[in-house]
């Protein structure tokens, strides 16, 4: 309803175009940027701790936990969020990082399978995540990916849903100016999944996406359908150098 | 329910230490409408307490207005080592603590 | 020809009419929250000072607003400070949170985040061993996201 209202009274504000990219936490308060930092205010960090607990815990028939195949987190899960999403063999398909975890619970631990959104998927991946903290974004280089981060490129500049905009228009053409009081960030994929004060609670990136749709009154797509995975291998190319902060907090 | 706590392992007699909680809690206000158009019923840590030594130093009463996954701060000045509790206790009659060992000397 | 606007500028436009707000009288203050106030104080005169309550002037969403209070106060058994209430304008209910002190606190101080529905004043009573009553009050600006679930 606000978003329409701003766009209806032309409150979308375009402000000078940012000369280098900036993340959505650079365009945060000092207060909330302090919120972020100190791990014991973030409120993200308590499914990081969640997350922790998961990773020693035997799932599944198989009665694997995460650490009995991949041993400490610390190691084994430095910088891989960074690559995601990457390439799956044996579905011939891109995974972002919560189905990644997904497959290793149903495939390895012969577990039944969790939803995208659900609790300890989230804690999951925030733990995985948060062992890429401050590394730069490296697209994986498989050349498999092209054609799916080229089909998100079209995604991001399609105009959709009633009011008709592009996420280009926004995060592109307007990034840094105003939507009513809201800061229009450049939508870079830094810090999933992330504390997100309006959820009051952990979201991943395909929910943010979600999000925006139902913003410009278009049918979201579901969380890990290939056009959210095509639009985040895309995100992340065009973020490639960033540092990685998850869990983030955003308004 | 998972919290953290930071509370420092040792201070001088007289310090006055802070202590630090964020506990995962929805703290449903009772106000808010959920997927099914219904009323989520109202949930929230109401009490919370510090005890130090067994004597309680601390203690806050706790309104919906205070925001989900709620973080606390507050002091307590060390005398002597001594176990410091964190208690707290929400609508469904859920109660949680915390302990650290406060070493003085 | 006309300046492209800075940011700067832009911003100075978004808060300006907020900015005006902020000379709103206390005397705004709404009947439910004078009434919890009441019932605190029992009616008893409140001086304004030896508090100080630090809330952002300007926050991006008021589901979690920073709040941090603290109170003047020796912290002694013969001179402490009991109790500090928060109170808001705007929510369903008026009471936001009740910190209890005892001279083993050795600081009146203490954070939390509270949630804040829309722009208003927060309000600090607190409550010395000798029974006076200090107050302290800041209003804040609250903005709200642009694009959400429903
Ligand atoms: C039985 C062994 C096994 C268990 C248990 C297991 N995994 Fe895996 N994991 C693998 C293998 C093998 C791969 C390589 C991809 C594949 O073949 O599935 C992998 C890949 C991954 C990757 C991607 C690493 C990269 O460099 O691309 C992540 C992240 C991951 N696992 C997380 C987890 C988590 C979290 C759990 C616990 C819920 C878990 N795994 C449980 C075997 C396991
Ligand atoms: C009408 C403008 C608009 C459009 C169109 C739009 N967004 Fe957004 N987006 C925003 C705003 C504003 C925010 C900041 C959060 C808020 O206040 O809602 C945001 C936030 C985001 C974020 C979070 C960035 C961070 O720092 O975590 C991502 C990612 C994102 N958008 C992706 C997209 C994608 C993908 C599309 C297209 C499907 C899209 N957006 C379409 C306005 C828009």
């Amino acid at each position: 309803m606000m978003l329409r209202a701003a766009l209806l009274t032309g409150a979308l504000a375009t402000v000078a175009t940012a000369e280098e990219r900036r993340t959505g936490y650079e365009m945060m308060s000092p207060d909330l940027r302090a919120m972020q930092d100190d791990e014991m205010s973030n409120p993200g960090m308590l499914w990081v701790a969640e997350g922790a607990a998961l990773w020693d815990t035997p799932e599944g028939e198989a009665g694997l936990s995460c650490a009995d195949c991949h041993g400490g987190a610390e190691q084994s899960m430095a910088g891989v969020a960074a690559r995601y999403p990457a390439w799956d063999e044996d579905s011939g398909a891109p995974v972002d990082l919560a189905g990644r975890i997904g497959l290793c619970r149903t495939r390895h631990q012969n577990a039944g399978a969790w939803d995208r959104e659900s609790r300890p998927l989230l804690a999951l991946a925030a733990f995985v995540s948060r062992q890429s903290k401050g590394v730069p974004i490296t697209p994986d280089s498989d050349p498999r990916l092209d054609p799916w981060r080229d089909t998100g490129r079209v995604l991001f500049e399609t105009r959709m849903g009633q009011l008709n905009l592009a996420c280009a228009n926004c995060h592109d053409d307007h990034a840094g100016g105003h939507l009513a009081a809201a800061t229009i960030p450049e939508a870079h994929p830094t810090g999933y999944p992330q504390y997100r004060l309006q959820w009051e609670e952990m979201g991943g990136l395909h929910r943010r996406f979600g999000n925006c749709m139902a913003g410009v009154r278009a049918e979201p797509f579901a969380s890990g359908s290939p056009e959210y995975i095509a639009l985040e291998l895309f995100l992340m190319s065009r973020a490639a150098g960033l540092e990685m902060e998850a869990p983030a907090v955003r308004p | 329910m998972v919290a953290m706590v930071n509370i420092p392992e040792t201070a001088a007699p007289g310090e006055i230490v802070e202590v630090k909680i964020l506990i995962s809690h929805p703290m449903e206000t009772g106000f808010r409408t959920g997927a099914d158009g219904k009323l989520v019923p109202r949930n929230i840590i109401h009490d919370f307490r510090c005890l130090y030594g067994g004597t309680e130093v601390f203690r806050a009463e706790i309104f919906p207005a205070i925001a989900a996954n709620p973080f606390l701060g507050f002091f307590l000045r060390a005398v002597e080592t001594a176990e410091v509790e964190l208690l707290w206790t929400d609508e469904t009659g859920e109660e949680h603590s915390e302990r650290r060992t406060l070493t003085v000397g | 020809m006309t300046p492209r606007p800075t940011r700067r500028t832009a911003m100075a436009l978004v808060l300006a009419g907020p900015l005006a707000l902020r000379l709103s009288p206390a005397s705004a203050t709404p009947d439910t929250m004078r009434a919890a106030l009441d019932a605190f104080t029992g009616g008893a005169a409140v001086t304004e000072g030896r508090v100080t309550l630090n809330v952002p002037l300007l926050v991006e969403n008021g589901n979690a607003v920073p709040l941090k209070v603290s109170v003047e106060s020796p912290m002694t058994e013969d001179e402490f400070v009991e109790e500090v209430a928060i109170f808001n304008e705007l929510n369903p209910l008026p009471d936001v949170i009740r910190f209890r002190f005892t001279p083993a606190s050795g600081r009146a101080a203490a954070e939390t985040r509270i949630r804040l529905n829309g722009s208003q004043n927060v309000h600090a009573i607190a409550r010395m061993s000798d029974g006076s009553l200090w107050s302290a009050v800041t209003d804040v600006i609250v903005t709200a996201p642009a694009c959400a679930e429903t």
